[in-house]
């Protein structure tokens, strides 16, 4: 097991995981029902997290091209 | 004819006329057509892919859903993300494999990794019929969105067949060159209309986000969370899984991946896939928008809250234009569907019984085979009800049976005999069969279990009972390929 798959399964927890506590509709957060702005914190958080994988993931210096 | 109709059908001729000029200068063999040469770029893979998420069903069922559901429909946000997550180690290790070996289809993968081309009969079957409803629906879709924006002019039943007929002609004249072209063209036009209704209706209606979710909650209290019964947070969490488990089973997603240049271009890609999604957030603002303007839509009739509400609210010209953005997410998908499952009836079907068939051979019944496949749906979008969307559960659950067989197969020492793969997936298959003709659920087959568990979908049973005959008959068949080796040892 590697760093970068650790880093993979933090989203699997927040958005599996957490998503019974998050189950509410207030408060609303940015405007939305705080159900529906957990699970939008993931998929940004996600695209972080991609990034930074992508970025220690040695196989992407190798290949480049 | 209205202004809206003058709007859509002009993309649609733009559209098949980026097609015929996507395909110029390039020998169309089978590797063109199907997997584009395997020379596409980030950009190119990335719009590919993430056409297959805003087809049809995200734009008029995910604001449905939003209508009619309210809370649940937050899963689709959440299943692309997990699935992207996992596209990064996926995609390449299928992708790197493919190239080595000249693959084409979802089913030369099966065929190859367990050398065995009757695993790829059974791979292609599961495939064609998985992807019947899915092209169905994007017709289904395609004939609501024509008929609501000709106010009625053009006929839902028209609507489909032209719909049906120039996806077909454009994906028998440039095969995939031309989706991602028409690709290209679509993501611009529903990004930009996405993301003015789901601003300009808020404001319009409500005075804003909150005003607006506020006014929903009040009228529905609870409607914006999960419900503590049937589409509960198991449900969710399930749901949510399997989905992304499935999300890159689909024979049409899996082709596209062949499509790439590199395997970098997946990895990165993963990086945006997530944020792209978003998109998804203004489709739903649209559909809740729409619950206390537009009144008394039923069941099915949810999917048209984006279309009455943007007809209530727009001059024609603006409803052409969201029309013509619904018409191009039906065509993008319905074109990938169309070839795909037309290089799976001839590559993976007709040629394992008929081996002398050339590669030319091939490549003419494949595109013969594209009007015979859109008539098939063409009919079942006219004769089928409302139970679309339960066959379209039933694609994703049956496509979802082949994840196992496919991870093992990645792995340095597969554990899996093609035998294995085999029973498993025919046995996961019958079940979702089972499960979706009887409609039954968790909690009508075991009414004794507590709520979480009766709410969980119904595809896991399928899953597991797939994976553990996988297993199992793998262990049986290898000790007796084991004896049997001995025994011709010994004698």
């Amino acid at each position: 097991m590697k760093i970068q798959h650790l880093f993979a399964l933090i989203p699997f927890i927040g958005l599996l995981g957490g998503i019974s506590f998050a189950n509410k509709v207030t408060p609303y957060v940015a405007g939305m029902p705080f159900l529906l702005f957990y699970i939008v914190m993931w998929v940004v958080l996600t695209s972080v997290i991609m990034f930074v994988i992508y970025k220690i993931d040695p196989v992407n210096r190798k290949e480049e091209m | 004819m209205n202004a809206a109709l003058i709007i859509i059908f002009a993309f649609l001729a733009l559209s098949i006329f980026l097609g015929i000029r996507a395909r110029k200068g390039k020998d169309m063999t089978l590797e063109q057509w199907t997997v584009g040469g395997r020379g596409f770029g980030t950009i190119f893979v990335f719009l590919l892919m993430a056409g297959e998420i805003y087809t049809t069903f995200t734009f008029l069922g995910g604001s449905g859903w939003a209508y009619g559901k309210g809370g649940p429909t937050f899963y689709i946000l959440a299943y692309g993300c997990l699935a992207y997550i996992m596209s990064y180690w996926l995609l390449p290790a299928i992708w790197k494999y493919a190239k080595e070996n000249k693959l084409m289809s979802q089913s030369d993968f099966f065929v190859s990794k367990y050398k065995s081309p009757y695993l790829g009969i059974l791979v292609s079957v599961v495939g064609v019929i998985a992807l019947i409803p899915y092209l169905v629906l994007q017709l289904k879709g395609l004939g609501i969105i024509v008929s609501e924006a000709s106010y009625g002019t053009i006929s839902p039943t028209l609507a489909v067949w032209i719909g049906a007929i120039s996806v077909t002609v454009y994906v028998m004249i440039s095969g995939i060159h031309g989706s991602a072209w028409t690709a290209v063209m679509k993501d611009i036009m529903i990004l930009g209309i996405v993301l003015f209704l789901g601003i300009y209706l808020p404001l319009h209606f409500y005075g804003g986000l909150q005003p607006m979710f506020e006014a929903i909650d009040h009228a529905k209290p609870g409607f914006l969370a999960l419900p503590a019964s049937g589409l509960s947070t198991s449900w969710f969490v399930t749901t949510v899984l399997l989905t992304a488990l499935g999300f890159y089973m689909w024979p049409h997603t899996f082709g596209s991946i062949y499509s790439a240049q590199n395997a970098k271009v997946f990895r990165k890609n993963t990086i945006v896939m997530p944020l792209y999604q978003l998109v998804l957030l203004f489709v739903f603002f649209v559909g809740f928008a729409a619950i206390l303007q537009v009144k008394g839509l039923q069941g099915p009739a949810g999917d048209l809250a984006l279309l009455r509400l943007s007809i209530q609210t727009f001059d024609p010209w603006v409803v052409g234009l969201i029309g013509a953005a619904g018409l191009l997410t039906a065509i993008v998908p319905g074109s990938m569907i169309l070839m795909a499952a037309a290089t799976l009836l001839s590559k993976n079907i007709y040629k394992v019984f008929a081996p002398a068939t050339s590669d030319k051979q091939i490549s003419t019944l494949a595109k013969c085979l594209v009007p015979v496949v859109a008539l098939v749906a063409v009919y079942f979008t006219l004769q089928g009800g409302t139970t679309i969307v339960t066959l379209l559960l039933m694609g994703y659950s049956l496509v979802t049976q082949l994840f196992p067989a496919l991870v093992f197969s990645l792995g340095k020492n597969n554990m899996v005999t093609k035998q294995g793969a085999f029973a498993g997936i025919l046995i996961g298959v019958l079940t979702v069969a089972y499960v979706t003709v009887t409609s039954s659920t968790i909690a009508v087959l075991f009414p004794q279990l507590p709520q979480v568990v009766k709410d969980m979908n119904v595809g896991v049973i399928a899953l597991v009972v797939n994976l553990v005959v996988t297993l199992g008959v793998s262990v049986v068949t290898k000790q007796a390929a084991v004896v049997k080796k001995s025994n011709e040892h010994l004698a």
